[in-house]
């Protein structure tokens, strides 16, 4: 919280005032709330926001529970999360593993901040998580450069290591969006391709001072020691940039099957081409048009050509709470939260609106605010047991707009049927999500 | 430019040693590469045909390799359908219609020939990747062009004849940001 925050808090005596539509309320009071209620607002005043705090406490009496009259259980070496919270888990569209790929989505809609556990991190595997032998694994850096080299995991734990926290999303998070009708999905099915973590590892550029660059080197190509060998071409740009080779996933090492134990890490580009399994990296001239990207990841558009090396995440965002399955069980105050990021740099603003996109207020950024990042975004929003149609859009610091629908399909089209959902087909879909949100509470796609 | 690239290595390498020159910067823990060591993993092939090994192969040998090791998840004569399994049809050539990528097909979308003979010799069988000998690999995207009617059924597909199928889709591509290449 900002000093100009306890500043308005603090002074803020008035009623929470609208500042859009449909019950969006000014972050700033909201921000300073606990100040503001214990000072010119009583009790009767919260009751009459939440619309349930003034009721006298009846469901039990306070008294002693089971677990605060024994010692509770043995600490484990790996903790995993309550029992209570089993729910809280990624779903899987292939979970037999059969041929082809299988995907596991991030529960946006059941957590908060912007971090995402690694157990929850989103996964989309080609060929099943490898138990790779660290001691055994190796990267090869060759082709176009001066002096060829192989690297143990050991050699490149060595190195000077780099730590950031950024976004990896699937080229096809979201895809299912290119509906032309509104789908009956939760936030975890239609954004679940989508995660935020803090990586540490060695620069890639830091390799490349070593086994110098052939100045006829353009690109390079990355590949896994996966069943798949897949394997990605990237513009040798990125390589001086940001691209890193990940050994650390928030603090640990990385998932299996997001890569252990390293991978490629681009930030803001295509999930795809963070090349898991890193074995070998080599400079080229030109891409190799391997089958992810002469393929795949290569979007089509309504005159019939296609997107070449898409190459960004553009910026995007969703509200992920209310969001479909959390239903809202009375009239009263909420918090409207939800994520927001993009592949070009910071997120410089988010709004949101209640009724459909008539008005718009701008949201609260959590801090930090970072580029290529998850960012949380947050509004207060009194509910007075109406229809709403709720929506978040995102802007970035490049001055990168997140389309409305309505502009995204101007330019790259709807499918003529509604195609399943948990199958990834189309690519690159960062339009604006409307969740509607019904007298009864309930919380559903919708578009306007 | 298996080659030249190795010329490239060998010169600088000498130039290096005469100099006594050092990779001063950083901790220097990369051990050296030679070109045979590297040949075992070296798998890309790119569009211009850099990369491809020896060996050939024709649709009608790639039609027994296929009946054999791919047709269980591809379907016979590649048509897919195969319960169970996410493996889109590998015959097709109607034109793109709508942006689903379901219309996607080899011979109505992919670009470059030589990205079958690279993904099927990285990726394929899919419970057995690179088992397949190089000349399986060849008659296998031999099978797969001729299915396509993209070569003839005589045709012999090798380093040298591949790279010159031009797929007809070649130019249905654009760059969606040049700047970042």
């Amino acid at each position: 919280m900002t000093s100009s925050d306890h500043r308005r808090g603090r002074t803020n005596s008035s009623p929470i005032e609208a500042v859009a539509g449909n019950g969006l309320l000014n972050r700033r009071a909201l921000l300073g709330r606990g100040v503001v209620l214990a000072g010119a607002m009583g009790a009767a005043r919260l009751g009459s926001l939440t619309g349930a705090a003034a009721e006298p406490l009846k469901d039990a009496p306070l008294t002693e529970a089971p677990w605060s009259l024994e010692p509770g259980a043995t600490i484990e070496p790996y903790e995993r999360p309550s029992r209570f919270e089993k729910n809280v888990v990624r779903t899987l569209n292939n979970p037999n593993g059969q041929p082809g790929a299988q995907g596991a989505r991030t529960p946006h809609h059941l957590m908060n901040g912007a971090i995402t556990p690694n157990g929850l991190h989103f996964v989309v595997s080609h060929g099943g998580a490898p138990d790779i032998d660290p001691d055994k694994h190796r990267l090869a850096v060759h082709g176009l450069v001066k002096r060829p080299l192989v690297f143990t995991l050991d050699a490149l734990a060595r190195y000077p290591m780099t730590t950031r926290v950024t976004f990896l999303e699937c080229g096809g998070n979201s895809g299912p969006l290119f509906s032309p009708q509104p789908l009956d999905a939760n936030v975890q099915a239609l954004h679940g391709l989508a995660s935020c973590a803090e990586w540490t590892g060695v620069k890639l550029s830091t390799l490349l001072e070593e086994t110098g660059i052939d100045p006829k080197a353009k690109w390079f190509i990355a590949e896994g020691a996966d069943a798949p060998h897949l394997a990605r071409s990237v513009p040798l740009k990125k390589a001086l940039d940001d691209a890193m080779i990940a050994l650390y996933q928030n603090g640990e090492r990385l998932m299996p099957a997001n890569g252990y134990p390293m991978r490629l890490l681009l930030p803001g580009y295509e999930g795809n081409m963070n090349t898991k399994y890193l074995r070998r990296i080599k400079l080229v001239e030109g891409p190799a048009m391997s089958f992810w990207e002469a393929k795949t990841y290569a979007p089509i558009l309504p005159n019939g050509k296609a997107y070449q090396f898409y190459l960004l995440q553009e910026v995007k965002s969703f509200i992920t709470q209310p969001s479909p399955g959390l239903t809202l069980k009375e009239p009263g105050l909420y918090e409207i939260s939800g994520i927001a990021y993009s592949g070009t740099g910071r997120i410089s603003k988010v709004m949101v609106s209640a009724d459909g996109g008539r008005s718009w207020a701008e949201a609260a950024l959590a801090e930090p605010v970072l580029s290529k990042a998850f960012t949380r975004f947050r509004m207060p929003w009194r509910w007075e047991g109406g229809a709403a149609i709720l929506q978040s859009r995102a802007w970035d610091e490049a001055g990168n707009v997140q389309p409305t629908r309505a502009q995204f399909v101007a330019q790259r089209g709807e499918l003529k049927s509604v195609p399943p959902v948990t199958v990834v087909l189309n690519h690159h879909f960062n339009a604006v999500t409307s969740w509607g949100v019904a007298s009864s509470g309930e919380v559903k796609h919708v578009y306007t | 430019m298996f080659t030249h690239s190795w010329l490239i290595t060998a010169v600088w390498l000498a130039s290096c040693l005469a100099a006594g020159a050092a990779f001063a910067e950083g901790p220097n823990l990369g051990k050296p590469l030679d070109a045979a060591a590297i040949a075992a993993w070296d798998i890309s092939i790119e569009p211009d045909g850099a990369g491809l090994p020896p060996g050939e192969g024709t649709p009608a040998q790639g039609a027994r390799i296929f009946a054999d090791k791919c047709a269980q998840c591809h379907g016979p004569d590649g048509k897919g359908g195969v319960a169970g399994v996410f493996s889109a049809p590998l015959v097709g050539s109607d034109p793109i219609t709508d942006i689903a990528a379901s219309m996607k097909r080899i011979a109505n979308f992919w670009p470059y020939s030589t990205t079958l003979f690279d993904y099927i010799r990285r990726s394929m069988p899919w419970q057995q990747p690179m088992t397949l000998a190089n000349d399986e690999v060849y008659a296998l995207t031999a099978y797969i062009l001729a299915l396509n009617k993209l070569i003839a059924e005589n045709d012999t597909i090798n380093a040298q004849t591949l790279p010159k199928v031009r797929m007809p889709n070649r130019d249905g591509f654009i760059v969606r940001f040049p700047d970042a290449m």
